[in-house]
């Protein structure tokens, strides 16, 4: 170890430093269905994310304040009930209120193309529909979901 | 800038705890400089861990015991850890779910942990979160471990009371003279008391405790059942609790478990940081891998490597 007075020269990290993403998984609203949630979760894991998962029966409250608490950097919401026009863009604007504009909202369940348009103006990054495979959300998330500053 | 977020999170401000919890948890150095500040106002809390086996009900029993403390009036912190999986280094945080409603109680602030590697029961953020909650004023901290096995009693060095949750029906009486996590409660927690065998394991559990060997005035841990998800037994836990903690904040006892503590989170910390400047420098200077290919082939042996790094490395350092 003829080396270590040129290490004792250079700074050391003091820690390791690792930044991973943190993906909240929910589910708004009444529908009782939380598979798809569930598969999602457990496909983002092997991907390397840490994912928390809040459960069924969420309000847009409950979810934004998980979040906030969390940190976390995206949210994916699951909805098969048909209240996604209200609950998704309401999301988007506690987030807001929360300061916490920056925060990757995006969507999947039963969402008619139509309502499409309209949530991603009102903030929804991206919709989902029944078809998606699932390397397609991890691919989804990999390039548009990074840490926050 | 770290005065102004020292001063959010004493003033209790979630989005500058949560930040500084999640930088401390990436390991970001800004951060640890930030907790130095805040260390000498942290020390209030009351800190209660609850360990047990994956599926005992940990998350529900906390949930039970938030509730219990909140009617009390007290603010409360709870850290929840799950484990990161070993292949994908990704994880899936799910002790919120027994917790939702929580959720919209200012009063209560939940934060989920992945283990990233780390063994023992804990992340290796815990007690660096655990100190931020302590200093945003939260009367009470509870850790949930990640769920255990035997060996996993890091917890038993960050809380001041234990609580091991155990359930009926894991196995016969011989696990309860196995050395490890029976040997750190404060409490035992016989939890789904409902189920068949709950009384046989309570008085397997009573018998462990009496076979040992207790000076006046020391602690006996008793055996509560509890019914988590009815939230029977969840009072009499709490009380239970309150009691041992007065137990441990008793003259001679809590200067006693402050000097354990500060012992262990000198040791915690100093165990990372010197792996990690180890192998930092081994790193930098390109010999890392050539090292770890020479001890694979035996070509060379860990044991004299160690002594050498540590002798050249560390040594020279202290005295400088």
């Amino acid at each position: 170890m003829a080396t270590v007075a040129a290490v004792k020269k250079k700074p050391t990290p003091s820690r390791k430093t690792e930044r991973k993403v943190r993906i909240l998984i929910g589910k708004p609203g009444l529908d009782g269905h939380d598979r798809g949630a569930k598969i999602i979760a457990r496909a983002l894991r092997d991907a390397g994310f840490e994912i928390i998962y809040t459960g069924l029966h969420q309000t847009p409250e409950m979810i934004v304040t998980a979040a906030l608490q969390e940190d976390v950097d995206g949210i994916g919401l699951s909805i098969l009930s048909g209240a996604h026009n209200h609950l998704l863009p309401r999301i988007v604007e506690l987030l807001k209120e929360k300061d916490m504009g920056d925060v990757v909202v995006f969507g999947g369940g039963i969402i008619p193309d139509d309502d499409i348009p309209k949530l991603k103006r009102k903030g929804v990054d991206r919709v989902f529909t029944p078809g998606t495979t699932l390397k397609e959300i991890v691919d989804y998330v990999r390039e548009n979901v990074h840490p926050r500053a | 800038m770290s005065k102004a977020v020292v001063d959010l999170v004493r003033s209790g401000d979630v989005r500058a705890a949560a930040r500084l919890m999640r930088d401390l948890d990436d390991g970001i150095p800004a951060a640890q400089r930030t907790l130095r500040k805040i260390y000498k106002h942290t020390g209030r809390a009351f800190i209660l861990g609850i360990t047990g086996a994956p599926g005992a009900g940990k998350s529900t029993l906390v949930d039970a015991v938030v509730t219990e403390f909140r009617a009390q009036g007290k603010t409360v912190g709870v850290v929840a850890i799950d484990p990161t999986s070993p292949y994908s280094g990704g994880a899936i945080l799910g002790d919120r779910i027994r917790m939702q409603r929580h959720y919209l109680d200012d009063g209560v602030f939940i934060k989920s942990l992945a283990t990233r590697g780390h063994l023992g029961g804990l992340s290796r953020s815990t007690i660096d979160v655990v100190n931020v909650m302590d200093a945003m004023g939260k009367d009470i901290v509870i850790i949930e471990t990640v769920g255990v096995g035997q060996d996993e009693v890091e917890i038993v060095k960050v809380a001041h009371t234990n609580l091991v949750v155990v359930v009926p029906g894991l196995g016969d009486d011989i696990q309860a003279i196995k050395a490890g996590i029976l040997e750190i409660a404060d409490i035992f927690v016989v939890n789904k008391a409902d189920r068949e065998g709950a009384d046989r394991t309570r008085r397997d559990l009573e018998t462990m405790v009496s076979l040992n060997e207790y000076e006046e005035n020391e602690w006996v841990p008793p055996v509560l059942p509890t019914e988590a998800v009815s939230g029977k037994g969840v009072h009499g836990l709490v009380e239970m609790v309150e009691r041992h903690r007065a137990h441990v904040f008793i003259d001679g006892n809590i200067e006693r478990f402050r000097r354990e503590k500060a012992t262990v989170e000198l040791f915690e910390m100093l165990k990372i940081r010197l792996l990690e400047k180890a192998v930092g420098d081994l790193e930098r200077h390109g010999l890392l891998d050539g090292l770890v290919a020479d001890i694979a082939a035996r070509r060379k042996d860990p044991y004299s490597i160690v002594e050498k790094v540590v002798n050249h490395s560390f040594a020279a350092n202290l005295i400088g």
